[in-house]
């Protein structure tokens, strides 16, 4: 069976969360609200709600850069005070933990940092080049509605979107 | 006065449209400030070139004066960097949406004043050519930076908070960035398509976005603090009269604050000119921005009186005279003036009159950041010229090319920031969108859920009677009606 991607686009949240709706409760059988994505102008507050929860793997990252951040920066200061070993100290430590502890917090929230924007870009599926429905409206003000399905089903779904007064809707299929 | 922070009837399309003509089509001001940004950089870069050739005493910059104004500028320049970042962060994650209008300028303000001030530690130095010596590198002399001096902290914060608040910037104007792909032709759409990564707005996006974005101004908070911190642990932790003080970290960050707060109003007042953002940077976003560095310079004051009470009554001697002498001695103008700029002047923004007369807050915004600089330099100068060696007291005074240096410097900052506003939009657009949406649908709502609650309860709580009072403060959502 051939794949096909629908794009509509409304004037408005609620029209399309409307259109969601319908999705949710089976109007068209076989197409899921799983298999929606709603494209937007403003994340809508209330987004969760329509389409459940969905995951997002950020704050995973966040803490595992912290802590890669912390061993690092422990690791890089004690390495590099250890080659004074030779040198006397004065009956300072080799490896003075409580100055290093300021060096190894900015090292924290470095990678901490570094690692959220990595996963932002992993997670938002960044770089990539944008398929072929994308509307410049969507970054104007309007609200879209998009979904790949099995071609069988495109009709259907054009047929639920004009009923909720989409302004505009585009299909293709996928080769 | 308009008595909304933004005006709810605004259509989207609108906002685009207002934002992306700025990009365009400034005000002739703007070409003006350019000009005048480049000339100050040109003085700083003939200074510099000379002081490069002949050496550091051209600038007058010698024994006991060997940190004068370069590491004063320093210290203004990482100061201002604080509000715009940490303000941002700390308003994001309490939901004052009136930040919305104004945060991407205050973000890019952070950035270029850091880039300014990383730029005075290498000046200072004098042998640019040996700067790589201070990074940590593995070299076949085995020689490391001491990991024990604050200047290595330095070195590190800042460039753990450079790195961090450009990412912020950055993170936060990608929505925008897409808005400009969209709209933008010839050069300007290579530049936007390549800048936005790929932004399209999926509700996958917008959950990650929102998440890292949320992250990022946690972890930005602490971090601010800490750069301040230790900044000033460069003096605290020195045994010197005047700098060897307990309340030097909170000192410094409430400075920060201050010093960026009134950058802010400064940069508010002239981007609403140039790019005829009325409709955006409003006059109720004007005062409480005021009403903020007002509170800020009152903190700043409390420490400054802190500080001169525990030296007054404390027994160290040489930190005593050097306080009487910071009142009496030959930089007293400099002192009573930071005072005055610093304590005393802020008292006009107490008053909604002048707080609402732009005029006057530009001048006022721009003087409270004289006295703020005047401030870092009566930290920096009269300690080094009346130390604890009878034998090194000595006043000298900068020349013309440490003056051209720093001067040119606020050429530099100016110049990088009105390139930025020039490329990117400097109000941005998605969360002006956001917090009209939100103004209008959301907290609409809240207030039709309490007046039908009002209208259908017989007898509320507390025994008023339905609808009796038009607003209840405290009510969600009803200040933003």
């Amino acid at each position: 069976m051939r794949k096909g991607r629908i794009l509509a686009l409304f004037s408005n949240f609620d029209e399309a969360f409307a259109a969601i709706s319908d999705i949710r409760h089976y109007k068209v059988p076989g197409v899921s609200v799983d298999d929606v994505t709603v494209i937007s102008p403003i994340e809508h507050p209330e987004i969760e709600e329509v389409l459940g929860e969905r995951p997002s793997h950020v704050p995973k990252f966040t803490l595992l850069g912290a802590l890669t951040g912390v061993t690092f920066g422990f690791f890089f200061l004690a390495s590099a005070q250890a080659t004074f070993t030779v040198q006397p100290q004065g009956g300072k430590p080799v490896i003075p933990l409580p100055s290093n502890f300021v060096l190894m917090y900015e090292m924290l929230i470095l990678f901490a940092m570094l690692f959220t924007v990595t996963a932002f870009v992993i997670g938002a599926r960044l770089f990539r080049k944008r398929k072929s429905l994308y509307s410049e409206k969507v970054s104007l003000d309007q609200v879209g509605i998009e979904l790949e399905v099995d071609e069988k089903y495109i009709e259907p779904l054009k047929e639920l979107f004009n009923q909720h007064q989409a302004l505009e809707i585009r299909e293709e299929v996928i080769k | 006065m308009q008595s909304k922070d933004i005006n709810e009837d605004i259509r989207w399309a609108q906002i685009n449209e207002d934002v992306l003509r700025s990009l365009e089509n400034p005000r002739m001001g703007y070409w003006v400030a350019v000009g005048v940004c480049l000339a100050l950089l040109a003085l700083a870069i003939i200074a510099e070139i000379y002081q490069y050739r002949v050496g550091m005493g051209v600038g007058n910059l010698n024994w006991p004066h060997m940190w004068d104004l370069y590491i004063a500028t320093f210290i203004f320049w990482i100061g201002m960097s604080h509000s715009g970042t940490l303000l941002s962060a700390i308003l994001h994650i309490t939901h004052a949406d009136w930040r919305k209008p104004i945060y991407r300028f205050a973000e890019a303000m952070t950035t270029f004043t850091l880039m300014t001030a990383a730029l005075f530690p290498v000046i200072h130095l004098g042998r640019l050519w040996n700067m790589y010596w201070v990074l940590p590198y593995f070299s076949d002399r085995g020689i490391w930076p001491n990991f024990r001096s604050p200047l290595v902290w330095d070195a590190f914060a800042i460039f753990t908070y450079l790195t961090t608040s450009a990412l912020f910037l950055y993170i936060g104007s990608i929505p925008d960035l897409a808005i400009c792909r969209d709209n933008a032709r010839g050069w300007r759409k290579k530049l936007y398509t390549a800048l936005s990564l790929g932004w399209r707005g999926d509700d996958r996006q917008w959950r990650n976005f929102r998440k890292t974005y949320l992250v990022m101004a946690c972890f930005l908070i602490p971090l601010a603090v800490s750069v301040h911190s230790i900044v000033s642990s460069d003096f605290a932790m020195s045994i010197m009269p005047g700098w060897h003080v307990t309340t030097f970290p909170p000192y410094f960050v409430a400075g920060a604050l201050y010093s960026g707060c009134a950058a802010i109003i400064t940069l508010f007042i002239l981007l609403r000119y140039f790019f005829r953002f009325e409709a955006y940077m409003t006059m109720p976003i004007l005062d409480k921005t005021c009403k903020l560095t007002f509170a800020i310079a009152m903190v700043w004051t409390y420490l400054n009186l802190i500080e001169f009470a525990s030296v007054w009554y404390g027994h160290d001697k040489v930190a005593k005279e050097l306080l009487i002498a910071k009142f009496t001695g030959p930089y007293s103008p400099y002192f009573w003036a930071m005072l005055i700029l610093g304590s005393v002047l802020p008292f006009t923004l107490a008053f909604e009159k002048l707080r609402t007369n732009i005029p006057v807050m530009f001048v006022v915004s721009i003087l409270l950041n004289v006295g703020m600089w005047l401030e870092r330099w009566m930290i920096v100068a009269p300690t080094l010229s009346l130390s604890y060696q009878p034998f090194a007291f000595d006043v000298m005074w900068a020349n013309w090319v440490q003056w051209f240096i720093v001067i040119g410097s606020f050429g530099w900052f100016g110049l990088l920031f009105l390139i930025f506003v020039k490329v990117i939009p400097s109000v941005s657009m998605y969360e002006v969108k956001e917090m009209i949406f939100h103004r209008r649908h959301i907290a609409n709502k809240d207030i039709a859920a309490v007046m039908h609650r009002r209208a259908t309860d017989p007898k509320p709580a507390g025994g008023q009677p339905s609808g009796a009072s038009g607003s209840t403060p405290g009510t969600p959502g009803l200040e933003g009606a």
